[in-house]
């Protein structure tokens, strides 16, 4: 298999997950389409690790994985903040930040 | 085709089925079970490109942690599928959105593709052999105790803020709310007490 066959793959998981943060109401929905466009990032990064022949790419995957792990451990912590305050996790009600 | 290839293709249309299962669901349960099915499959493409320990990783991070966090979440809250997402955007909104990824994605693979240059050539060319070692739990462990030392003391330090920040934020409004309560019921008291007098 050709390394850009992955990237590719990778491109194609990315471009779901932005559709997905686009067309989501649901903010966990929109959280998990997050988590699925990290990982993609992540998907290139190994697949540019094997074409290159360096193990750097696999250092950086595991510090993305981390921040994506402090991350959802945060958002989760503000999505019950915000169900527990307004009874909704429909994101076109809670946009009183926005302008 | 070749094991390689079969290997490749099926966890692709899986990964690519899960992901996309996932953001057409009503169910949020549902659409955490499709995410967990995608990164199953990636975790097999990780390992195809010979990062086994990020494969593990990725299994028992995203999986085991993770997406179990989701399901908890998604489970107190107890929500239901289509329930308090009101309407659904009008098509001409919903296209537009679905013609901006599918630009993005083009662009992608135009880049891709479109590489001529010599680092290029080992991305579009066939992947060569791997080194037996290549991504093994000791080769990524000497990378992030020796090159990497700082920045992986300072996610130990990430995390930390993490789990603080995550107990702050949930906590403060629960001590509100049985602040809330126990005013209430203290009040409820005082007037039932009137009553009786």
């Amino acid at each position: 298999m050709p390394v850009s066959a992955f990237l590719v793959l990778a491109g194609v998981l990315f471009a779901i997950g932005t559709v997905g943060v686009l067309i989501s109401r649901n903010i966990i929905v929109l959280f998990m389409c997050v988590e699925l466009m990290l990982n993609s990032a992540n998907l290139a990064l190994i697949a540019f690790s094997r074409a290159l022949n360096v193990v750097d790419g696999h250092a950086f995957v595991f510090l993305v994985l981390t921040v994506a792990a402090a991350e959802v451990a945060v958002g989760l912590a503000m999505v019950i903040t915000i169900f527990r305050n307004r009874e909704t996790i429909n994101i076109d009600r809670i946009s009183i930040l926005k302008w | 085709m070749t094991l390689d290839a079969a290997i490749f293709f099926i966890s692709a249309v899986v990964a690519v089925f899960g992901a996309t299962m996932m953001i057409t669901v009503r169910n949020p349960v549902a659409s955490v079970l499709y995410l967990l099915v995608s990164f199953a499959a990636q975790a097999v493409l990780f390992i195809q490109l010979g990062a086994l320990f990020l494969g593990m990783v990725l299994i028992i991070v995203y999986v085991g942690a993770i997406l179990v966090l989701f399901l908890f979440v998604v489970m107190l809250l107890n929500l239901r599928g289509g329930e308090d997402l009101g309407q659904p955007s009008p098509p001409i909104s919903r296209f537009s959105k679905f013609l901006i990824a599918a630009l993005l994605l083009m662009e992608m693979v135009f880049v891709i593709r479109g590489s001529t240059g010599a680092t290029d050539r080992a991305v579009t060319g066939m992947m060569g052999p791997v080194v037996d070692t290549f991504g093994s739990v000791e080769q990524v462990g000497m990378l992030l105790f020796t090159t990497y030392m700082y920045p992986f003391e300072l996610t130990g330090v990430l995390l930390l803020v993490a789990i603080v920040g995550a107990v702050v934020i949930a906590k403060r409004e629960a001590d509100h709310e049985a602040a809330q309560r126990a005013q209430a019921i203290s009040e409820q008291g005082d007037s039932s007490n009137k009553e009786v007098s």
